[in-house]
């Protein structure tokens, strides 16, 4: 059980990653993009900015919802492997 | 700025401190054995915990540097705020449920559980007394910055308030009232913060000329030979220009001097070019001259210390708005940045000029900016690398992002608040609960930053200040709760910070390094007596570091905890070939290794030791960019070189 959680957290983490990192690379080296409008007049670092704060508790809650709680019987485990793993893919 | 006591606001800012400090005496009654003291036996509910969280995290750094900088410079406070939460992800996928199997009470423990090692305690608790005391200076800043403008009191009456309190409350209570004090502090300051953010979008945006004490800033059309010979000034009668003698004809930006002659009266002018270069603009600025012996003079006047007397004028407003409005009535979420982005904002810039007599004088003038150029990355100067061709600026920047996302999982105290908890389950609930309250608390920062750009109630000498100066210019009832609130998130912190130092000292350096053996009661006290000793030497350097914005100094209390601690934390979680050697080299180099680049960096020459920022050893001063892969390296080298001579790994 506690390595699926762990593996479950990583593959968000490097969603998360590429995330963030999308946006410090593009404030690093095309500054300028960050200046477009693409919303409502506002641009493109204040919408990229909250996404990844509203992103971060977004799938904060995916992996609290998608891990398991206390280790219990091994039977509910499994159920809630398969359970998990087709919700992680349709993603 | 003169700050002058306001009565409402000592009243409820009193009542709030006591009631806090009378909460904590009472729950800290019940804390008298070792695992009460550290880790509350482990029995905080975990949405309490989570609140906490936030209560601990969103300290003076985020409260008022973030909004500091915002204020001053525009988006590129609020780069820390999405720094600061994405570190929230680390800790919840990567860090939180196995940090809470493997330890006992530090971080120190979480690390060590497998080896049993002398070495790996030492260096971990060593690394968590480092990274404590360096959290602690923004902290302690932060601290002085509140009770200034509240009270009154000098800078470091504040500090040293703070230190005396937080250390009364540590040595009394012990980890479950810290707790229970920060939830109820985290959640005062983001239903404070939401409320302050309803009332700038409510308020909007209006046309000034100067800030709200009244002061009109001038500008005079001239011409270009009347400002370039001194002497009688021909554009106004009883004025004379000053020749520019020694640093005053080096300036980066273009100033002129003006004399009234019937008062002596000296002030100082932004030149500002014009289409036609025979015609410039003279754009009134102001001074600050320190002057050792004498009295400082602000505007060429003598600073006064009461009301009405002399002193800088509060800045901070909007010049022009789109459409040419002059006032734009409430605005919304949304139309709060849109209407923003189409103003133009006079921000405040500053310049130091070097007299021949010794005296230093600070010039603050206006700079006229599009909402367009406020609301992008890379108007501060620690930023403006981005803009640039050169990849040092780049790389800065990187790698102050980076020492942001690596950091929070790396804070001692942060970490410490896992085993208050019982089980994973409620660390991980407890983080999401967390990373809820202080991703909301962050996206205010942004309204609560450009509120206070656009308030006309910043001091122009302290960008810290900017937070409590906006809710002052609301309401000072506002004013004081958020104060108060503040205040006492910054003692939390702060005994949160000395907690964890404490901790490291008491169980990783002497119980288990040095092998002395203590009782229960015992090791108790010798956690007192460190929060004492830490605390007394936070007091001193809250002073030193007084001008600081506190959201930089935070940013390398995370470079320096990333690079010492994450590696090894990582490492351990996910590698199996690490060697106890290789934990306790990759802790050393990381710690060394920052520590030594912040402290050679041109920040630091600045700033600190009063040196040519030319002359600094390192290429830029962000360390976190080469010292977090170091610190990895490092554990990966070593843990492979010792791997023959490792104690078999029975764990």
């Amino acid at each position: 059980m506690e390595s699926r959680n762990a593996r479950l957290g990583l593959q968000l983490f490097c969603v998360y990653l590429l995330l963030y990192g999308g946006f410090v690379l593009l404030a690093a080296f095309s500054p300028t993009t960050m200046e477009a409008t693409p919303l409502a007049g506002i641009n493109l670092a204040i919408l990229y900015g909250f996404a990844l704060i509203v992103g971060a508790l977004i799938m904060a809650l995916i992996y609290g919802a998608l891990c398991q709680g206390e280790p219990t019987t091994t039977a509910t485990n499994d159920g809630g492997t398969t359970a998990a793993a087709t919700q992680e893919d349709a993603q | 700025m003169i700050y002058e006591a306001a009565n409402e606001a000592v009243l409820l800012f009193l009542l709030f401190v006591g009631f806090t400090l009378g909460l904590s005496f009472w729950l800290g009654r019940k804390a008298q054995s070792s695992a009460g003291y550290f880790a509350a036996h482990g029995q905080i509910p975990w949405f309490v915990n989570g609140i906490a969280f936030a209560g601990d995290y969103l300290s003076a750094a985020s409260f008022l540097g973030i909004c500091g900088m915002i204020a001053f410079y525009g988006y590129d406070g609020f780069l820390y705020s999405i720094g600061f939460l994405a570190g929230w992800i680390v800790a919840l996928f990567v860090v939180a449920e196995p940090m809470k199997r493997l330890g006992k009470f530090t971080f120190a423990d979480a690390l060590d559980a497998k080896f049993n090692s002398k070495g790996i305690k030492f260096a971990a608790g060593v690394s968590t007394l480092v990274v404590s005391i360096f959290y602690l200076i923004p902290q302690m800043v932060g601290a002085g910055v509140l009770v200034q403008p509240l009270l009154g009191f000098p800078h470091w009456v504040g500090v040293l308030i703070v230190g005396a309190v937080v250390t009364m409350i540590v040595v009394t209570a012990g980890m479950v009232s810290t707790t229970w004090v920060q939830f109820l502090k985290g959640s005062l300051l983001v239903v404070f913060s939401a409320i302050l953010t309803w009332m700038i979008v409510e308020r909007g945006f209006e046309v000034k000329s100067g800030g709200d004490d009244g002061h009109m800033f001038r500008r005079i059309s001239t011409l270009r030979q009347d400002v370039d010979s001194p002497g009688p000034f021909a554009a106004m009668g009883g004025w004379e220009v000053l020749p520019r003698e020694g640093s005053w004809s080096e300036t980066q930006h273009e100033f002129v001097r003006l004399q009234e002659s019937a008062t002596g009266r000296i002030t100082a002018w932004l030149v500002e070019e014009t289409d036609n270069p025979a015609n410039v603009i003279l754009v009134e600025a102001q001074t600050h001259v320190a002057r050792t012996g004498q009295p400082d003079l602000v505007n060429g006047l003598e600073k006064g210390d009461e009301k009405g007397e002399p002193e800088l004028h509060p800045v901070g407003w909007v010049s022009s708005l789109p459409d040419g409005q002059q006032k734009t009535g409430p605005l919304s979420m949304t139309s709060f940045f849109s209407t923003m982005q189409q103003s133009e904002v006079v921000v405040w810039r500053n310049e130091k000029v070097k007299e021949t007599d010794g005296s230093t004088t600070t010039v603050y003038y206006p700079k006229k900016t599009p909402g367009s150029e406020i609301l992008r990355p890379g108007e501060h100067p620690k930023f403006a690398g981005i803009r640039g061709d050169d990849i040092k600026g780049k790389l800065n920047f990187l790698s102050l992002m980076l020492a942001l996302f690596c950091g929070t999982a790396s804070l001692p105290h942060i970490l410490i608040r896992y085993y208050t908890v019982k089980d994973e389950s409620s660390a991980r609930k407890s983080t999401i609960v967390g990373i809820a309250s202080i991703g909301f608390f962050y996206v205010l920062t942004l309204y609560l930053g450009l509120g206070a750009m656009t308030s006309g109630a910043m001091d122009v000498t302290n960008s810290n200040m900017a937070a409590p100066l906006l809710a002052r210019s609301m309401n000072p009832w506002l004013f004081a709760a958020i104060s108060a609130i503040a205040f006492t998130t910054v003692l939390g912190t702060v005994s949160g910070l000395i907690l964890a130092s404490a901790g490291a000292v008491t169980h990783d350096l002497l119980s288990s390094s040095f092998g002395w053996e203590m009782n229960d009661h015992e090791k108790v006290r010798i956690a007192k007596i460190t929060s004492v000793v830490v605390g007394a030497i936070a007091i001193v350097l809250g002073i030193l570091f007084e001008g600081i914005n506190v959201g930089y100094l935070v940013g390398w209390a995370f470079s320096v905890a990333a690079s010492a601690n994450l590696p090894a934390l990582v490492m351990i979680l996910f590698w199996k070939r690490v060697t106890s050697q290789g934990v306790i080299a990759a802790i050393l180099v990381g710690m060394v290794s920052s520590l030594g680049w912040i402290l050679l960096s041109s920040d630091t020459f600045e700033t600190v030791y009063g040196l040519p920022a030319q002359d600094a050893w390192t290429p830029f001063t962000q360390p976190g960019i080469v010292t977090i892969p170091l610190g990895f390296l490092t554990l990966v080298v070593v843990s492979l070189f010792t791997k023959g001579h490792q104690t078999v790994d029975t764990a």
